[in-house]
């Protein structure tokens, strides 16, 4: 069945929707021994307006790589749904709602080295997506290059380098440019500035705000760094063993944070903060998603933990406007 | 800071590497101290030269690279002038390391209670296995690894990135080194897992005075970690002295730039500052300042003229700038 208009929507302005999204892997761990379930993802919903970065961030094995994965169509969902500009993904996407995500929905990965073809010249790469989506005639490729090249502030003659004589930084302007080729309304940013060094990672980070003014673009931008998603995102949400421990707006997260992982968190990465001061280090390390503690997935780990912690888990609640958290201690601040 | 007390000198080092279109020099001159006890942070950009410099230190440069001038005083001793045997008992034993993921410097197919084992082995003249199983079993608990009695047997892969790092610094613990060498210890580890890290490194230099170099391209982590620091850009030091003033009002353009560009939490902006351009490959340097070409201050003396590290006003730290700026913003 096809769906090509928008369907009724929880929330009218959001562009991606993604309700109680789960993700199992069977794993075995030995070769004779019946596969368990890891859950990578365990009932994660958010949603985006057009034109907003939602950041997504967590340490390794949170999942956040897993929704991108899910997002972009690279892996399937085991449940839940996913709504992309009205268009349904769900366990069995149309053939147009697969060829309108290829159109509209464009990755940029974390490391520029490995994402480009070595053997390809710059403007190869970046025309690539045109010859395959047959979205230009072919005698203007080469000036849609040279467009693509100085938006994201390289000169055009770098569409005859090859990526080994690159820098970094310069790769991933390409990888940008290439991202953009087709005019795309969305992006999904997995890390992409963590392998750059700082003074080219704000030059990259300023280059993704501009474009995002420039062309309304949407952004799932993915990262463990919070102050990178601190600066780019119009909404927040923390990932812990494939479930949300905090959601909501920017500046909710960030500055009335009501859960203590979402706080150690902030403490680790601002030095300079008061929490970071009074030396609140985490104990410990994220569980395996394989034996995920429980009650609440963060109980082993929090400060804060209390017997009700271990015996039930924490649902995500509202506790303000635009603002979520999945703890039995933080307090509302509803107005 | 007296000299007295410093651990480690290093005078002017200058290293090369050979390369199809000549020699590179990579490190180009580079003068610093770390007393015992105290913490110097070595920070910069890729190709700025930090990790050949630490190599340097220790005689571990690659094959094609070598030291061209310069001393390295540890103990009394030119590192520089030692034969790689004498280097070769000098590191483990009163040098110590620990490098990004220490997966590579683990060897995957021995125990690591073996592995810790060795250092006794080698270091400390134990030749009963069992005694070493038992002393590795005690810096393991001494890193807080936890279940440790029942880890010792399990080898490098079944462990975490933050418990292989935690096995790193056992066997520095083993060694008890006097100096302490640590190559961007908790890049490849989370946010959370790096505090404890950090603080169990503090833990093993506050208990044998140790002193300790940590090189990185992480400012948050100098800021908090180190006592004094040194930046370096293009093979050279930038400028160098106390945490708190080169962070907190800096005197060179391109570490003004760097803490500038690092995006706050607390300081909400629309916009991050940013230093225009690339760094300059290594080795391929104008005979002026070598930030010039990004340098939005430059003038004609930039341009033509390197400016040495000298003492700057404050009187805590020194500079390499012909206009160093005074005032705290």
């Amino acid at each position: 069945m096809k769906r090509m208009e928008p369907i009724e929507r929880m929330d009218p302005a959001a562009l991606i929707e993604v309700r109680n999204l789960t993700k199992h892997y069977p794993i075995k761990r030995h070769w004779l021994a019946r596969p368990v379930n890891l859950a990578a993802l365990a009932g994660v919903s958010f949603s985006l307006e057009a034109g907003g970065t939602f950041g997504l961030v967590g340490e390794s094995g949170s999942g956040k790589s897993t929704v991108a994965k899910i997002i972009i169509g690279a892996e399937q969902a085991s449940s839940g749904e996913v709504e992309i500009g009205g268009h349904a993904f769900g366990a069995r996407p149309s053939a147009t709602a697969q060829a309108w995500r290829r159109r509209t929905l464009q990755p940029v990965l974390q490391d520029p080295y490995g994402s480009l073809n070595p053997h390809m010249k710059v403007g190869r790469i970046i025309d690539e997506p045109l010859r395959i989506q047959h979205a230009l005639p072919s005698h203007e490729y080469r000036a849609r290059v040279a467009q693509l090249l100085e938006k994201v502030g390289l000169s055009a003659a770098y569409a005859d380098r090859l990526p080994h004589e690159l820098s970094g930084g310069q790769r991933q302007r390409v990888a940008i440019a290439r991202a953009l080729a087709l005019e795309p309304a969305i992006l999904v940013l997995d890390e992409p500035v963590s392998a750059l060094d700082v003074s080219v990672q704000a030059q990259v980070l300023n280059l993704l705000k501009d474009l995002q003014a420039e062309s309304g673009l949407t952004y799932l931008l993915i990262s463990h760094d919070l102050a990178v998603v601190a600066y780019m995102s119009t909404r927040i949400g923390v990932l812990y063993l494939g479930q949300f421990m905090e959601l909501g707006s920017r500046d909710a997260v960030i500055e009335q944070p009501a859960h203590p992982y979402t706080q150690a968190l902030l403490a680790a990465s601002e030095p300079q903060s008061p929490a970071a001061l009074s030396g609140v280090a985490l104990e410990g390390e994220i569980p395996s998603p394989l034996d995920p503690p429980a009650g609440c997935p963060f109980h082993p780990r929090c400060p804060q933990a209390q017997a009700r912690c271990i015996e039930s888990k924490p649902l995500l609640r509202q506790i303000g406007a635009d603002h979520w958290a999945a703890c039995h201690f933080s307090a509302t601040h509803l107005s | 800071m007296s000299t007295s007390q410093a651990v480690l000198r290093v005078d002017n080092l200058v290293a090369e590497i050979a390369t199809p279109r000549g020699l590179l020099r990579v490190v180009d001159g580079v003068s610093f101290s770390v007393d015992a006890g105290r913490t110097l942070g070595i920070v910069g950009e890729s190709g700025s030269g930090k990790s050949m410099t630490c190599l340097s230190l220790l005689n571990l440069l690659p094959a094609h690279a070598r030291i061209a001038a310069g001393a390295v005083w540890f103990g009394g001793e030119d590192l520089t002038k030692k034969s790689p045997r004498a280097m070769r008992q000098l590191r483990g034993r009163r040098i110590g390391m620990i490098v990004q993921d220490p997966m590579n410097s683990l060897n995957p197919l021995y125990r690591i209670g073996t592995q810790i084992g060795e250092v006794f082995k080698y270091h400390h003249r134990v030749f009963s296995s069992r005694e070493r199983w038992r002393r590795a079993l005690a810096v393991m608990e001494r890193v807080r690894i936890p279940a440790a009695a029942s880890r010792i047997g399990n080898y490098p892969h079944q462990f975490s990135g933050g418990m292989r790092q935690r096995i790193a610094a056992a066997i520095n613990i083993a060694c008890q080194p006097e100096l302490l060498i640590a190559d961007e210890p908790t890049t490849a580890l989370d946010v959370t897992i790096r505090l404890q890290i950090l603080q169990l490194l503090r833990d093993i230099q506050s208990e044998r005075n140790t002193a300790l170099m940590l090189i990185t391209h992480d400012l948050p982590l100098v800021a908090r970690f180190c006592d004094e620091v040194a930046v370096m850009y293009a093979g050279r030091i930038v400028e160098q002295g106390p945490v708190e003033q080169v962070f907190g009002a800096p005197a060179h353009p391109y570490t003004r730039g760097l803490v500038d560009a690092m995006p706050r939490i607390s300081r909400r902006s629309s916009r991050l500052v940013t230093i225009p351009g690339q760094p300059p490959a290594a080795g391929e340097y104008d005979i002026g300042c070598r930030f010039a070409p990004r340098c939005v201050h430059a003038t004609d003396l930039c341009r033509s003229r390197y400016p040495e590290l000298t003492a700057f006003a404050d009187g805590t730290r020194q500079v390499a700038c012909w206009y160093p700026r005074q005032e705290s913003v």
